[in-house]
């Protein structure tokens, strides 16, 4: 496809969406009130005008796939014939659906608590410093990049040259200094794990931090000014005052960050690809969907296994939501 | 009250290290990028500024290039580019002992020809008898290299390596993948917010739910529908409509959700006068909901684009990777794979793939700032 075929193509992409809803909703305004006595009837028409586009992707992309992937969690590698639970006994006795599950629950042990309290820490920080806002974000700024990009920036700093070679990576640069022999880090099992995970908290306390900054601004002054006044020293102040103000925003980040390293896929795929011991569940997911011709059944297992660990927050949201509808 | 207490100090010096932690992997890869792609091999980028030394390998020319002066037949040249400031330190002609002559010294060959080098790398090499070999001899020499930054990798990376086009594709993917979402979930967050109808309510809890339903739970069944759909259709299962399809069925809950959210802050009375005005819906729509929503579309659509622009996943298994449709992540990963030791490709690509998202951070980081912090506060 030429480059020229491709903005053709993205234009009308665009545009036809545009022009469902002006041509629509001009036919409504102009005949819809001299036919359609009622006005009843002109607006429901209106409302499926406004939510059929976004209805019918809604059902395609999330509800249907949720339930035909439990569906096919019980069929063959096909998705013909019916196995009960054949893909789940298998996944249970897996070693490497066994390393994936305890992966995944470091990461989502280590990485979600540790973003969240450098948040805290440096957004408190930077509230009291007058470059603090720089300081936010050049803290902030992996934010902005792709996993894979940031994945690249830390290969290049985890880089691992043969002993009698000059280090060009960080880390062994630092560690061969300091007279020690140089590590091929990503390779090391377990450890390199957390390896992986520097990388993830690098890109998610940004987010704890602009967040953290926001609900900070809810602190009431007057509260810490009198703590300063009888004589409170900062730490006092930042675990006695501000960790109870922000209980709940504590809260959102950490199911927020935990959302999101439930489903990391990127970085482990560029940097390990779930080599020496690093798989977690969404990169065997990625290689049973194409392993062997690809089996639904397991990758299924697989996906479902992701969505059991947002449940609870689901159901949470739900309820939340519920209690605010009442009011 | 004190200004410069330890404890003040104690706290600029401890967010200083986290700044510098933070900084300094990308910062390195910058550096990098711009850095000779020899030098970049051998030494570190932290050494960028000072010079460095490089053993490398020459091939002085063979025998047409030679002439008869003073009774000897000579081949002259240099071994280094113009301009390039390298100094020659020390010199060798066997692979055994590279450092075995110094700048002055005449090394003698085994068929008895001599070679004088210059530490510039100009070289004068001579015999009694004539030269009868089409290559010339090697030399190995050790040198000290100044500082050298240079866009070639920029060029090279964007030219001969793909990705230039990968970014173009990058962009045909992000952009409407951004804003098909954003027209059709406005019309969807409207209805939602402002008209009653049958069944809404059950609607928005669906919307809810689906927030958190990570993507994996829709990419088997969806895969299977486009390769249906392909075979049916005879066209091709992975396409650049069905990626922004994609994209806008995994955006689909949350951008509805933020702009929800932003709508129902909006005055109903606005609404109501309008209406007795005898405006239609998409008349309100249009006049009064779009203008007054400008700011949370920016925001929204920040947070669209750059998911889009940094997705992986979705563009690998809804793409062919092939040099007309494969996006910057995918490339990259694949460069990550197939010239894992060619630093200048992968810091350069990796920094060409920055450039949007980082224009976008720093030209519009506030309402980037916003659509997370309005995007979080209700998880």
């Amino acid at each position: 496809m030429t480059i020229l075929n491709l903005v053709f193509i993205v234009f009308l992409g665009i545009l036809f969406f545009i022009a469902y809803f002006h041509i629509s909703n001009y036919i409504l305004d102009t005949y819809g009130n001299k036919t359609l006595k009622r006005y009843n009837f002109e607006n429901s028409i209106r409302v499926i005008v406004f939510i059929t586009p976004a209805f019918i992707v809604l059902f395609i992309f999330i509800l249907y796939p949720v339930f035909e992937t439990i569906r096919l969690s019980f069929y063959d590698k096909f998705g013909r014939e019916f196995v009960g639970l054949y893909n789940y006994k298998w996944a249970i006795n897996d070693p490497e659906f066994r390393r994936s599950i305890l992966n995944n629950l470091v990461w989502l042990l280590v990485v979600p608590t540790l973003s969240t309290f450098f948040g805290l820490v440096i957004a408190n920080l930077a509230d009291r410093i007058w470059w603090g806002s720089i300081a936010k974000s050049i803290i902030f700024m992996p934010m902005a990049i792709s996993f894979v990009g940031a994945g690249v920036i830390w290969k290049f700093i985890y880089e691992y040259r043969g002993p009698e070679n000059t280090q060009i990576g960080l880390l062994n640069a630092v560690i061969v200094s300091l007279g020690y022999e140089p590590q091929a880090w990503l390779t090391i099992p377990m450890w390199n794990n957390f390896f992986l995970m520097a990388i993830m908290i690098w890109i998610q306390t940004g987010l704890a931090l602009v967040i953290f900054s926001a609900a900070l601004r809810s602190v009431p002054k007057e509260m810490l000014e009198a703590a300063r006044i009888d004589g409170a020293s900062e730490l006092k102040i930042f675990f006695s005052i501000i960790i109870p103000y922000l209980e709940q925003t504590i809260l959102v980040i950490w199911t927020l960050i935990t959302i999101i390293v439930l489903r990391i896929f990127d970085i482990i795929f560029a940097m390990t690809n779930g080599e020496w011991q690093t798989g977690v569940l969404a990169n065997l997911m990625y290689d049973w969907m194409f392993r062997g011709g690809g089996d639904s059944g397991r990758g299924s297992v697989l996906a479902i296994v992701i969505m059991i660990g947002v449940i609870p927050i689901l159901a949470w949201n739900l309820y939340k939501h519920r209690q605010e509808q009442k009011i | 009250m004190k200004k410069f207490s330890i404890s003040s100090i104690l706290s600029q010096l401890l967010l200083l290290f986290f700044v510098i932690i933070w900084i300094i992997p990308t910062f390195g890869l910058f550096i990098s990028s711009l850095r000779d792609k020899d030098l970049l091999a051998i030494s570190g980028w932290w050494t960028s500024l000072t010079t460095t030394e490089v053993n490398e390998i020459y091939r002085m020319s063979g025998m047409e290039s030679q002439i008869e002066e003073d009774g000897y037949f000579k081949i002259k040249g240099k071994l280094f580019e113009d301009n390039s400031g390298k100094k020659i330190e020390s010199f060798g002609i066997t692979s055994k002992k590279i450092n075995e002559f110094n700048i002055g010294d005449v090394a003698i060959f085994k068929d008895e020809s001599e070679v004088l080098l210059d530490e510039d790398g100009n070289y004068e090499w001579r015999s009694k008898t004539e030269f009868k070999k089409k290559k010339g001899k090697r030399l190995f020499t050790t040198s000290l290299s100044p500082p050298a930054f240079t866009f070639e990798n920029y060029r090279e990376v964007l030219f001969k390596e793909g990705i230039g086009r990968a970014f173009i594709n990058t962009m045909a993917v992000a952009l409407p993948s951004t804003l098909i979402p954003l027209i059709i979930c406005s019309f969807f967050a409207y209805s939602l917010t402002w008209m009653k109808f049958y069944g809404r309510d059950t609607l928005l809890a669906i919307i809810i739910a689906s927030l958190v339903v990570p993507l994996q739970m829709s990419l088997i069944p969806i895969l299977t529908i486009y390769n249906d759909f392909g075979a049916l259709f005879g066209v091709a299962a992975k396409s650049y409509p069905g990626v922004w399809m994609a994209h806008t069925g995994f955006g689909l809950a949350s951008t509805t959700f933020l702009l929800r959210n932003f709508l129902k802050s909006l005055p109903n009375e606005m609404m109501e006068a309008a209406k007795v005005d005898g405006a239609s819906h998409y008349d309100i729509f249009l006049r009064i909901i779009i203008p007054l929503s400008i700011p949370a579309f920016a925001s929204i659509f920040i947070l669209q684009f750059l998911w889009c622009w940094n997705d992986l996943l979705v563009g690998l298994v809804f793409l062919d990777q092939v040099p007309s449709e494969i996006i910057l992540t995918a490339k990259l990963k694949e460069l990550l794979g197939s010239r894992g030791e060619n630093w200048e490709i992968l810091t350069t690509g990796a920094f060409v793939s920055m450039t949007v998202p980082l224009f976008i951070f720093f030209a519009l980081q506030r309402y980037f700032i916003r659509g997370l912090v309005a995007g979080s506060v209700k998880g």
